[in-house]
């Protein structure tokens, strides 16, 4: 149980996919100029990496153990489809967010932070519920950051700063200083 | 060297590495970038294996571009990146272990770079076999370009070593921010700000002289 809780503040907050691992940097920079969007493309991410951990799990257990060497290509095919059956659903149950996701919604196939959820879990020997909690936890991480760093730039629209730093040197300079104030949680949970 | 009407090869090939560079210009491919800048070896690598996957994967995805049918051309140029991938992933593993160590998932993760599927889906599937190896060898060189800009100066101030060499005497003390997760954001940022900085320089130094 404690393993557990463990496993989900590890993904979440200590090592956030985004701050720490530098996964999934297309939409953390692209989708969070409005927080709305970024919380549900958040929620989208984190449907996909819940699927893409129980498929990855399986894949693990009864194709890849005879097969090694097709494990990127087996996984990609699986998040890819998972990808094209999320976009649909959205697609048919809120078509105003499918347009506001845009480009974004089937970008998500070339988020590397899925196909990350999938090496990490697999490399660290994850079970079927160690799976499910790590890719929550990551999802959770991945939408915590999304729509904290969407209420920044909110914010800095209407600040007075230079011209020069405007646009993508200065989303940069804020995710700096996110991650800097996530690695304050390093040190949470530490045995001992 | 050719009668067509395309771009001479060298444009083709310097696009890449400046006007078009991936990271300063187009700013994609930035999950690589941020994760493995933290010393000159790993971007060096990485570098190098990105370049072995783009021309690869370019080179097939336009050989094949006529016979390869419109609705699932993305699934296949992935398969065909992610079996590059994979050759190079098992390669990096026998070739060089430690390095291979270092980077980790990363080089897997060179399946969802961006640029390789922004490639091929811009330049390899609409042009011939040799321009576009072209264009893989100058995006993957101005990727690697960019990646040593910001490696170098991560390394150097957070370890204060380059390639591995201690630069400076036993008093220096590093700058451990530099090589954790937090200065890869900031020293991009910087040098994105210094580009700009830079662009609209030239800009204002062009611009009387077309008035006159």
């Amino acid at each position: 149980m404690d393993d557990l809780v463990w496993i989900f503040a590890n993904a979440s907050v200590i090592n956030n996919f985004t701050l720490a691992y530098f996964l999934g940097l297309c939409p953390f920079f692209g989708v969070t100029n409005r927080i709305e969007t970024a919380f549900r493309l958040g929620l989208a991410n984190l449907f996909v990496l819940v699927i893409t951990s129980l498929s990855a799990t399986l894949l693990d257990r009864y194709v890849l153990v005879h097969a090694p060497y097709l494990q990127l290509i087996s996984y990609i095919v699986v998040i890819a489809g998972t990808v094209q059956f999320v976009e649909m659903a959205i697609k048919k149950l809120s078509p105003a967010l499918f347009r506001a996701l845009g480009i974004f919604l089937p970008l998500i196939t070339t988020n590397c932070a899925i196909l990350g959820l999938a090496l990490f879990q697999s490399s660290k020997g994850y079970g079927l519920v160690q799976g499910l909690v790590y890719a929550t936890g990551a999802g959770a991480g991945l939408t915590l950051a999304m729509v904290i760093m969407a209420g920044l730039r909110e914010e800095i629209e209407l600040a007075p700063i230079s011209k020069l730093l405007r646009g993508v040197a200065l989303n940069f300079f804020v995710a700096g200083v996110l991650s800097l104030a996530f690695m304050g949680f390093a040190g949470l949970f530490a045995k001992g | 060297m050719s009668q067509d009407n395309g771009p001479s090869p060298w444009t083709v090939l310097a696009a890449g590495l400046w006007r078009e560079n991936p990271i300063f210009a187009l700013v994609i491919g930035l999950c690589p970038t941020m994760a493995v800048t933290n010393t000159v070896t790993n971007a060096l690598v990485m570098g190098v294996a990105t370049l072995v996957v783009l021309v690869g994967s370019s080179t097939l995805v336009s050989a094949l571009r006529k016979v390869t049918p419109g609705p699932v051309r993305i699934t296949i140029y992935i398969i065909i990146i992610a079996t590059f991938v994979s050759a190079v992933d098992w390669a990096l593993a026998a070739l060089l272990p430690a390095a291979h160590k270092q980077l980790g998932a990363f080089i897997s993760l060179i399946v969802v770079n961006c640029i390789i599927l922004g490639r091929a889906e811009a330049f390899a599937a609409r042009n011939a076999v040799w321009p576009a190896v072209l264009d893989a060898l100058g995006m993957s060189l101005g990727f690697t370009l960019a990646m040593l800009m910001i490696s170098a100066p991560r390394e150097i101030l957070g370890s204060g070593t380059l390639l591995g060499h201690p630069l400076f005497g036993p008093r220096f003390e590093p700058w451990v921010i530099m090589v954790l997760p937090p200065g890869g954001f900031l020293t991009m940022a910087t040098e994105l700000a210094i580009l700009a900085w830079w662009r609209q320089r030239l800009a204002a130094r062009r611009a009387p002289a077309e008035a006159t």
